[in-house]
């Protein structure tokens, strides 16, 4: 597992066009790089990360395994699924018009979920306090309302 | 019976502080969308604070029983049946005080001794509807009714529509939505596509229409916001979009916000416009810009705008 600052720089370095190799093998690097930094968020929170897959994807397995038990990593769901159905539609005709495009915005896509991990690895509240319905202070005291 | 159509060519109008606030915009271009459309706004009487991110957080239950209070004020006091909420942080709270009261009686319990405490009708859940502006248009005019209604299309704009996070997550607090055809999708939302393409825009393909732009980190840990929303707006423009067409006061200001700071703190700029898609609808519709408030934008779309002919 790379550190997350390396993992940036090659996003940078595929987002470029400096992947060094063809579309399929670049959307392959973008979706194990996506596997790298879900790693960074189980491992960061003990856990093993998972080798299992979902619905044939390991990063989808793995953002599974991140949001259990803290529903605001469910804030880059869609983001995840984004990252393998763009890995479909370029790896299903790598050769097709559209694949450098496709391909760029694989990258921003994988970028997004870079950025939404490290942020909340700096700021574990990242997420919390919109989508994810969570009490930030569900363990304090009863409120004066309880 | 009425239908789902007849029921909201008149509902309860919530504003909530954001549009009278930092998105006088979307008030103004919401309230001149209903009126072009002849979709009738009864402001809720005296309504206060949905909650919002800061009660939630720290008194989940009081903000229950916040937004329970403007669904018992339209419910009871104005006998109205449906609660528009045009802002995806008040629409999710009222949608989420719904679900809870629904499911968890400690919730339905505090609820009802507030309500006594500040002798009002305690709400029952299921006694209004809580729909977003997106439902009120889409059910309440649909795509044909739209267009018959156009008086500048909005042919040659591409658009990137942009939901945000509170308008499907979680998605236990929106049953209606993922029911198959006509419904909204959490996973991948059409309502704003669907209504602009309607109105002759071309919606690009954008894989970020549901990302996180770091909203609630925009004081507290700037960078992290700014960092998202330049990916959102880079995205939105390597995806071929002029406009990102917003839906939520909240998302709109962070973008338009966080699209100062990327140039000023990163030195990235980028072009492409925010604007509400209650204002493209209107100028769809041959509203004047001032009218849906352009002016109060801060993204200075007006030369833009009169570029495309709709100005």
């Amino acid at each position: 597992m790379r550190p997350l600052a390396d993992i940036e720089r090659r996003l940078g370095e595929i987002e470029a066009g400096a992947a060094g190799h063809g579309a399929a093998a670049a959307a392959a690097e973008l979706l194990a790089l996506g596997e790298e930094v879900l790693e960074h968020w189980v491992t960061g929170r003990g856990h093993e990360p998972t080798s299992e897959t979902r619905e044939g994807f390991r990063l989808l397995a793995l953002h599974r395994q991140g949001c259990t038990g803290e529903p605001s990593f469910n804030a880059c769901r869609e983001t995840c699924r984004e990252l393998v159905y763009h890995y479909n539609l370029v790896t299903a005709d790598a050769q097709h018009d559209a694949a450098a495009q496709r391909l760029l915005m694989m990258t921003m896509v994988a970028n997004h979920l870079f950025l939404f991990v490290a942020g909340k690895m700096q700021v574990a509240e990242l997420g919390d306090f919109c989508c994810a319905s969570r009490p930030l202070r569900q363990d304090a005291a009863p409120p004066e309302s309880a | 019976m009425s239908t789902v159509k007849d029921k909201y060519q008149k509902v309860a109008y919530y504003p909530g502080c954001a549009l009278e606030g930092t998105a006088h915009s979307y008030n103004r271009s919401t309230q001149q969308l209903g009126k072009a459309l002849g979709l009738e706004l009864v402001e809720v009487e005296n309504w206060n604070c949905c909650g919002a991110m800061e009660v939630k957080n720290i008194d989940p239950k009081l903000q229950t029983y916040l937004s329970s209070r403007v669904m018992a004020t339209a419910a009871t006091e104005m006998k109205m049946d449906v609660v528009m909420a045009p802002c995806n942080g008040c629409y999710h709270n009222l949608k989420k005080a719904e679900y809870d009261l629904a499911h968890d009686p400690a919730s339905a319990e505090v609820v009802d001794r507030l309500s006594k405490k500040a002798g009002h009708p305690t709400y029952q859940a299921g006694q209004v509807e809580t729909i977003h502006a997106l439902d009120w248009i889409k059910q309440g005019i649909g795509e044909e009714g739209l267009k018959k209604r156009l008086r500048n299309s909005l042919k040659g704009l591409k658009v990137a529509n942009y939901y945000g996070c509170m308008y499907t997550r979680p998605r236990h607090i929106f049953p209606e939505k993922d029911q198959g055809p006509g419904s909204e999708s959490t996973s991948k939302p059409h309502f704003m596509d669907d209504l602009l393409a309607a109105a002759g825009a071309e919606n690009v393909e954008f894989p970020l229409k549901t990302a996180c732009c770091g909203g609630a980190h925009t004081l507290s840990d700037s960078d992290t916001s700014t960092k998202l929303v330049l990916n959102i707006l880079r995205a939105a423009e390597a995806s071929g979009a002029e406009v990102i067409a917003t839906e939520c006061p909240t998302c709109h200001s962070g973008l338009e916000m966080h699209q100062v700071r990327a140039e000023k703190k990163f030195g990235q700029p980028t072009k492409v416009k925010i604007i509400y898609f209650t204002q493209l609808l209107g100028l769809a519709l041959g509203l004047k810009p001032k009218q849906v408030g352009v002016h109060e934008n801060i993204s200075d779309s007006l030369g833009f705008l009169k570029e495309k002919g709709l100005a």
